[in-house]
């Protein structure tokens, strides 16, 4: 397993990790998004493990303003994180993309491969706001759905402690799952509940068995 | 005639195994301490790793599962403080749909 840097879109240098030694398949890992992506973070290196042993390269890098990336996240949007994972795709010359759950938003249609258990966007941004209105009442100072959209799209708005700009709390509300060329890896097939369920990160290795024997099935 | 249709099923007890695997896939629980929970066991509030996220997340799950909306002016800490009370929520939801 390697660590490296990419040059992202953004300008900055991002890290990536990567297990990488020039064979012929080559997955590009778009991550899970907001709280997903640290509750499927040891789920997906787990998985990228299993294909690196059955000899396919992968490399999952951090989306700009998240995890080690030095870009900060208000200025981000779906797009900005879909030209990075084009530009990382580029950069790793990968031939295949595996993206997770949300990941399959940021999917820009120049390779072909799966989305696992994809979610769109409107729907998580769904959950968030939900549960900053569930803090809020909770706290004593209800706040209504109504309201926390029109700040978000106003002026941005920190919800579950993203700090979102307008332009990606726009995008994320309209955000529909892209038609794509990905073919779907659903989560019943994994002979267990999604792990992004989970309140506590945690990890299940029958389960990473069984998506990374999916992919090479179908990567096959 | 309508003895070669299925039984029909509690849609009570429906809502309850639905209501009890989802709290097992949200808290890791095994299918034993899943089976313990009655009426007054708490949930939210009572719990420190059900946060208001891992609670949205759990709501959302069950709007799938059980294909219902539940609105935002529905949820309250009363209705999400004990099992028996988010499952008088879901039951009282179901029968008005």
């Amino acid at each position: 397993m390697l660590t490296g840097l990419w040059p992202s879109a953004s300008g900055e240098q991002d890290y990536a990790l990567s297990f990488d030694q020039a064979r012929e398949k080559r997955v590009l890992v778009i991550p899970a998004l907001f709280d997903e992506a640290n509750k499927l973070r040891h789920f997906t290196v787990e998985v990228m493990r299993r294909l690196d042993a059955a000899g396919v390269d992968c490399v999952l890098p951090d989306l700009p303003g998240t995890n080690e990336s030095q870009a900060p996240l208000h200025v981000q949007t779906l797009a900005s994180w879909r030209a990075a994972m084009e530009a990382t795709a580029r950069h790793f010359s990968t031939s295949h993309v595996l993206a997770v759950r949300g990941g399959a938003m940021l999917d820009w249609g120049g390779l072909p491969g799966l989305r696992y258990a994809p979610v769109a966007a409107s729907s998580q941004l769904r959950g968030m706001v939900r549960a900053h209105m569930l803090a809020a009442k909770e706290a004593g100072d209800p706040v209504t759905r109504e309201e926390l959209t029109e700040r978000g799209l106003a002026e941005g708005i920190t919800l579950a402690g993203l700090d979102l700009g307008a332009p990606m709390f726009a995008a994320l509300s309209t955000g529909d799952l892209p038609e794509g060329k990905l073919a779907e890896i659903p989560q019943n097939l994994l002979g267990g509940p999604g792990l992004w369920l989970r309140a506590e990160p945690a990890h299940d290795p029958a389960q990473a068995d069984a998506l990374a024997q999916l992919v090479l099935e179908r990567l096959a | 005639m309508a003895s070669n249709l299925p039984a029909i099923v509690d849609p009570s007890d429906d809502i309850e195994l639905v209501l009890r695997q989802v709290l097992c896939d949200v808290l890791g629980l095994s299918a034993e301490r899943a089976a313990e929970l009655d009426a007054e066991s708490g949930l939210f509030g009572h719990l420190p790793e059900l946060d208001s996220m891992a609670v949205a997340g759990l709501l959302t799950e069950l709007e799938d599962r059980l294909d219902i909306i539940i609105e935002d002016d529905e949820v309250d800490g009363e209705m999400l403080e004990t099992f028996g009370g988010l499952l008088a929520y879901l039951t009282d939801k179901r029968s008005d749909d």
